[in-house]
């Protein structure tokens, strides 16, 4: 229907006519409760008096704004890029000049402040792949499949554009795992998208069932086309860590049943747990031999926002293309030309992140100490968060393998549930709701990630300093104990 | 048959670099490449402050240090204190750290003769086109039919045309007067919106000002009709005036849309709906690789910018540098300030380098024939139109090259000048035009304007 037609005088915009698919875009990390958390940190600001003085938002996977220290040497250099006069301040050490001077004489006119390739500054891309390599125990890897660009977001929301086509029952179908980190649910409805979630099995700490995948694709082909697996290992909101034959498994499914994988790494520096480590889909697919390698179509995902870096506020990763069709390597990068180029100052942070200081430089002791002391801390972290909420009756809480969050499972009482459908609210958001206004703690319910029917979750940080912590873990627990009794 | 586009040009002009890298032997020592709009690789410095804060940002020591100005350590140590755990690398609001939006929203108000500007209207994204791309999308209904359509000029910024098409919707070009300094007509629009009918359902019209790549600043009386148009046909509007700080005509102004709506008083300036865009990309900061830009929304419906927040909140926030560069580029150095002399001076050369500029550009392409040149009023490019001889047009059609293109390719090829072909910013028939960034020191523009007309003179005289 035409704007001309419609409309009594009132707005040219409305919700009748505007987009549908962006009317049913929803993304719970920065959804109702944080709305409200921002609310009630205002209200503290004027004065207002509450049980709590400050509102901790572990809601969101962001390591500086709880405390965490950036890395010195990477913050040196990104500081000499931006103001290169400084490269006649003896105050900064040889290795990072060296740095700043290669990353300056990439960029045009010897400034971060010029356009760069779409793609990314070449010389950047060849260093993400040396790294790639490296990682990866000598397994190529090409700078042409390597897209730079403003956060992993924005290359996971790239691809899934490329990928989704088709009308009705051909529109493509994407796998996605429940819980998933909601960008990918975001981003599904954005594009239209038929959304095909895989349960992933909470009883065995999480762990992905290939019995779990045949059963939701299969249920899928009556109404769709599906074309996509996405998997985030280290899991988010999870923590769990994939197993080696787990990985092996989705690649065969995807070979098997001619799927495009994703796999967000986003996390794989984030591990913690005694037997757990990170196997990149890559390496795990060239390691099965030509028959997979050559064939399955992949595309992985890193980042600047986690690890031991935490510099979300950059916006800054990459993805690694692999077998795809180089027809639509074209479209791709024709794609990534309307974002301009990625922000250059997060390009020249990833390029340090994958080519940091070595043994024999200046600044290796401080870097390595600074990277030990906060992959050190999550780690521990992790392990008094699991163990605390294990402690609580009615939370139940599997080992914060990997990543930055706990997703634990709490038992609410039938009162609970019926009073929450009363407000119109899902159950795990009264709790998360009451929380906030009793403690000042702010986490996103599980209903924002997606959850087996009938389970209630909370996912939250473990990134406030450990002393913090532990007074947020005794604050829920106390806070579970009492909405338990409260709603019996 | 499909006809080349000018990725054959952008990969030629990569051989070429690459060949002078390897000294190999060419007509010229390097290539003058003004096919962007990239200040700082067409050689404009960045200003001194806004680096000199960006520096102490990133790394808090040099705030404790007497290295920098104490007006820029202060700067940044505010700065820090408004961002999450005092760092550069934390997560800000959706919409960008409170403070620094307040504080556009002053500027704003501030540039506008004091209309209102509501903080809780602005959004800071990477880059101006990342909200002006999240806008068409929530306009842009890639599923509907007839399909949505958006009215936009000729010529125009090839980057929204492409997000236009690739969200799904159809274009509609409506055509500017060269011959009359670029001016928009509304009966033109008149005419573009009747061509839709059948075609497509336009919900909005896209103008740019100052344009791009054409260099007009549009009159208050042209842009009270084009409101006036938009409130008729039931438009929403969107105003691209991200180089609203390159006005180069002594007689030019620059009136922002928000500023011309609200001056027109009710109930035009309670109704329109409004989205005005702005970038640190251009004028005189020139920061396109920091990707800092904002859009201010005005009358939109209140439950369509709920949904509008939570399509910028996937994006989870710009990045922290750009919000702060938006920030430095709303509040300057003030007279008084320690950096202000030397903010002024920066300023004021690149100011009458662009002026300086545009005034070359001008009296040399009018005086070759086969040029002819509209005063470049405002904005960041040159677009002179090509008055090609039949046998170079012939020539064109036997490589399978647009006429533009592949004038380009040969200036490319024999001056080592890159410059942008017309016919990225869309067709007009029997027209031709290149497009070349203006915001460079002036010798390379000299230069530029050297090799262009040895170039031109020689090329007329092959094809005559």
């Amino acid at each position: 229907m035409s704007h001309q037609v419609t409309g009594s005088g009132g707005k040219v915009l409305t919700l009748e006519n505007m987009n549908p698919n962006v009317r049913k875009v929803e993304y719970a990390v920065r959804g109702a409760i944080v709305q409200r958390a921002v609310q009630i940190e205002k209200e503290l600001k004027e004065g207002v008096k509450k049980p709590f003085t400050e509102v901790i938002k572990a809601n969101i996977g962001d390591a500086h704004a709880m405390g965490q220290k950036p890395i010195t040497f990477f913050r040196q250099v990104l500081a000499l890029c931006a103001y290169p006069d400084l490269l006649e301040d003896n105050k900064f050490p040889e290795d990072a000049k060296q740095r700043a001077r290669r990353i300056l004489g990439a960029c045009g006119g010897r400034s971060i402040g010029a356009y760069s390739a779409s793609q990314g500054i070449e010389c950047i891309r060849q260093d993400v792949s040396r790294y790639i390599e490296k990682r990866d125990g000598g397994i190529p890897s090409n700078p042409d499949n390597i897209y730079l660009s403003t956060g992993a977001s924005d290359a996971i929301v790239t691809m899934l554009k490329l990928l989704v086509c088709g009308e009705g029952p051909d529109r493509t179908g994407v796998m996605i795992s429940i819980p998933q980190y909601p960008l990918y649910s975001a981003a599904l409805a954005d594009l239209a998208a038929v959304q095909i979630s895989y349960y992933l099995d909470e009883d065995r700490c999480w762990g992905l069932d290939v019995a779990e995948l045949k059963r939701a694709l299969s249920a899928a082909r009556t109404h769709c086309n599906p074309r996509v697996i996405c998997i985030i290992n280290p899991g988010n909101p999870t923590g769990q860590v994939q197993s080696r034959k787990c990985i092996e498994d989705v690649i065969r499914f995807a070979k098997e049943e001619h799927l495009f994988l994703m796999a967000d790494e986003v996390y794989q520096d984030n591990v913690y747990a005694e037997g757990c480590k990170f196997h990149s889909f890559k390496k795990v697919l060239f390691e099965m031999g030509p028959e997979f390698s050559s064939t399955v179509e992949m595309a992985s995902f890193h980042s600047t926002s986690k690890c031991y870096m935490g510099e979300c506020g950059f916006r800054s990763g990459y993805m690694e293309v692999i077998n795809m069709d180089p027809e639509v390597k074209v479209q791709l990068t024709k794609l990534v030309s309307v974002r301009l180029c990625p922000p250059v100052t997060g390009q020249a942070l990833l390029e340090l992140v994958v080519n940091p200081p070595q043994p024999d430089e200046p600044s290796y002791s401080t870097f390595m100490k600074e990277r030990t002391d906060v992959l050190a801390a999550l780690a521990e972290k992790a392990g008094l968060t699991e163990k605390t909420f294990n402690t609580v009756p009615g939370i139940i809480c599997n080992p914060v393998q990997g990543a930055m969050y706990t997703f634990p499972r709490i038992t609410l009482p039938q009162r609970a549930i019926d009073t929450a459908k009363e407000e119109g609210l899902a159950p795990d958001m009264l709790y998360c709701m009451r929380l906030l206004e009793e403690e000042g703690i702010c986490l996103v319910p599980g209903s924002g990630f997606g959850q087996r029917e009938g389970t209630f979750h909370f996912r939250m940080t473990i990134l406030p300093p450990t002393e913090k912590l532990k007074v947020v873990l005794q604050k829920i627990r106390d806070f579970h104990v009492r909405f338990t009794k409260q709603f019996s | 048959m499909k006809k080349l586009d000018s990725t054959v040009l952008a990969r030629r002009a990569n051989q070429i670099k690459e060949e002078l890298r390897q000294k190999l032997r060419k007509p010229y020592k390097q290539v003058i490449d003004l096919y962007w709009g990239n200040p700082h690789a067409a050689g404009v410095k960045p200003l001194s402050f806004v680096r000199q804060v960006l520096a102490a940002c990133l790394y808090p020591d040099l705030v404790k240090s007497n290295t920098l100005p104490v007006d820029v350590r202060q700067r940044a140590q505010s700065l820090l204190g408004e961002c999450a755990g005092g760092s550069v690398g934390s997560y800000t609001d959706t919409a960008g750290i409170p403070e620094i939006v307040h504080r556009i929203s002053e500027f704003i108000t501030k540039r506008d003769g004091g209309a209102p500007s509501d903080p809780e209207n602005i959004y800071i994204s990477p880059g101006s086109q990342w909200s002006l791309r999240n806008i068409l999308k929530v306009l842009v209904n890639s599923q509907a039919s007839p399909r949505t359509g958006v009215l936009t000029p000729w010529p125009c910024y090839p980057i929204t045309n492409f997000t236009i098409k690739e969200l799904g919707g159809v274009t509609v070009p409506y055509y500017l007067s060269e011959e009359q300094g670029w001016e928009l007509q509304v009966e033109e629009l008149h005419r573009a919106l009747d061509s839709a009918k059948g075609l497509c359902n336009p919900v909005t019209l896209y103008v740019i000002n100052p344009g791009n790549p054409a260099g007009y600043v549009q009159s208050r009386k042209t842009m009270q009709e084009v409101i006036r148009f938009a409130s008729e046909k039931r438009l929403s509007l969107l105003a691209d005036e991200v180089y609203q700080e390159c006005v180069h005509g002594e007689k030019s102004e620059f009136l922002s849309y928000k500023r011309v709506l609200s001056e027109m008083g009710p109930p035009l300036s309670d109704t329109v709906e409004l989205a005005s865009f702005h970038s640190a990309s251009k004028g005189f900061m020139g920061e396109c690789g920091l990707r800092g830009g904002y859009v201010e929304l005005v009358n939109l419906d209140p439950d369509v910018m709920k949904c509008i927040y939570k399509l910028f909140s996937t994006d989870s926030c710009a990045p922290v540098l750009s919000q702060i560069a938006l920030d430095l580029m709303t509040n300057p150095p003030q007279p008084g300030d320690p950096s202000y002399p030397l903010y002024s001076e920066e300023t004021q050369h690149i100011k009458t380098m662009m002026v300086h500029n545009v005034k070359r550009v001008f009296e040399v392409l009018n005086s070759l024939p086969g040029f002819s040149c509209q005063p470049v009023e405002g904005g960041g490019f040159a677009f002179p139109r090509l008055h090609l001889p039949p046998k170079a047009i012939q020539k064109a059609k036997e490589m399978e090259m647009e006429p533009d293109l592949f004038y380009c390719m040969r200036l490319l090829e024999e001056a080592g000048v890159l410059v942008q072909p017309g016919m990225e910013n869309g067709p007009k028939e029997g027209t031709h035009h290149i497009r070349f960034c203006i915001i460079t020191p002036e010798d390379t523009m000299e230069e530029m304007l050297s090799r262009l007309s040895s170039f031109h003179t020689q090329f007329m005289k092959d094809f005559s």
